[in-house]
């Protein structure tokens, strides 16, 4: 057993789990923050990506106790209040989902997108850079379309940090 | 995932020690193939020495010539350093490609190079570019460290610290990649050095692992153009067959992409 101790949207959290805790476990099953899903397994599918000191990663392919020390943002960590992170309410205007399972993980990877591109992302990178994302119900247009929303939205230099 | 017992290493030398203290102890880079390897019961290490907090395995420095990457550096530092971009820019666009956006986030040349995987991008970059793995004992050219499919010169309890390239005149790298998982089905990197001669390493073909590709360094040696490869012919004798490619059609893979990658060395 390992104690870990991490920030998560913002609060300080800390508990006891495996060592071979996946992060993704951690955060849904000893923190109950259950928007992070848990899609492949594989590392493959994106559904579980939350962000670790900022970057974009994948949970189910890092331990609890590798994050320990580290800040993590999840999706529960977007919102502000009751409003939606802009690209919270892109996705939304958007349609950019259809049964929502692989939709964390999409908006997690594009608010990674936004913070590293800024206003100068293109459709041709919006696809190149969900690479690492699958959904199987939309076909990915109105997810493209949403982020690219997003990202004129939020234009050059709004990062959006954790909470 | 059987279970394992984690340390975080604060030195190189820390490493070492705590990677000799388990019965078949392994360290943990990025983890983005040993952790899903794991999660497959395929691997079960008694214990995992994390290194990404090892401050001398991390960071880029470009000198001279000469290009020193720590071993823990990420795909995605070495895909956007402006530093590496200037020396040898054919490093970066094959950083950029390695798996996708996320993995680039965690995966490390260190730990891409120890593995040695016939599909993965690295041993093909560092092979064409002549590279030096700097471990906590020695230094290993590319030439002796790559042995074969997953197999390299490491001895057990050996740590590469660092890798270090002398920056070509010109490179470029071109793959062609498995459209699900984005390894190489084929990934050529061809780099020229200032006194004309030319490395060709062919990664994600070979049934043992990277390999160069002599008679194509030959011809590119007197004319680096693409055209100059026409003539040549690619023995599959020695390639990789499976579902998603013949080695017939991995033969004819390596000679188009590097094609492609001298197009792209300009």
């Amino acid at each position: 057993m390992v104690s870990v101790s991490m920030t998560v949207n913002g609060r300080t959290v800390s508990g006891q789990c495996e060592d071979r805790t996946l992060l993704v476990q951690f955060i849904r099953e000893n923190l109950g923050l259950t928007g992070t899903h848990v899609g492949c397994d594989t590392s493959q599918c994106g559904a579980c990506v939350v962000h670790v000191d900022g970057k974009a990663v994948k949970s189910c392919t890092m331990l609890a106790a590798q994050a320990d020390g580290s800040e993590v943002l999840t999706i529960e960590g977007l919102a502000s209040g009751g409003e939606l992170h802009p690209v919270q309410a892109a996705f939304r205007a958007n349609h950019g989902l259809q049964c929502g399972f692989c939709t964390p993980g999409m908006i997690m990877s594009a608010v990674d997108m936004i913070n590293r591109h800024g206003g100068k992302l293109d459709e041709k990178t919006v696809r190149a850079e969900l690479e690492g994302n699958i959904c199987r119900c939309t076909g990915y247009h109105n997810i493209v379309k949403a982020i690219l929303d997003a990202a004129s939205t939020m234009g050059d230099g709004t990062r959006v940090a954790a909470q | 995932m059987y279970a394992t017992n984690y340390h975080r290493a604060s030195s190189v030398e820390d490493a070492v020690q705590l990677v000799s203290g388990g019965d078949e102890a392994k360290f943990l880079s990025g983890g983005q193939t040993l952790l899903p390897t794991m999660k497959q019961r395929l691997a079960a290490p008694s214990d995992l020495v994390d290194l990404r907090h090892v401050a001398a395995m991390k960071g880029i420095s470009v000198n001279g010539g000469t290009i020193r990457i720590g071993a823990a550096t990420t795909h995605a530092e070495v895909a956007n350093s402006a530093e590496i971009a200037a020396a040898c820019p054919g490093l970066c666009h094959l950083a950029a490609h390695i798996g996708d956006p996320h993995v680039r986030h965690m995966g490390t040349i260190g730990g891409s190079i120890a593995n040695n995987d016939p599909a993965a991008d690295y041993p093909a970059g560092l092979l064409a570019l002549n590279a030096t793995i700097v471990t906590n004992t020695r230094s290993i050219s590319a030439d002796d460290f790559f042995t074969g499919m997953f197999d390299t010169a490491l001895e057990e309890g050996e740590l590469i610290v660092a890798v270090e390239i002398t920056a070509p005149a010109k490179c470029g790298y071109a793959k062609f990649p498995n459209p699900a998982s984005r390894y190489a089905l084929t990934g050529v990197f061809v780099a020229r050095q200032g006194d004309g001669s030319v490395r060709v390493a062919v990664t994600g073909a070979g049934s043992d692992g990277v390999f160069r590709q002599a008679e194509m360094e030959q011809a590119l040696a007197s004319d680096f153009s693409a055209t100059a490869l026409d003539g040549v012919s690619v023995d599959d004798s020695d390639l990789m067959a499976d579902i998603h490619a013949s080695s017939a059609y991995r033969a004819n893979l390596v000679k188009v992409m590097a094609k492609r990658a001298v197009t792209a060395a300009g």
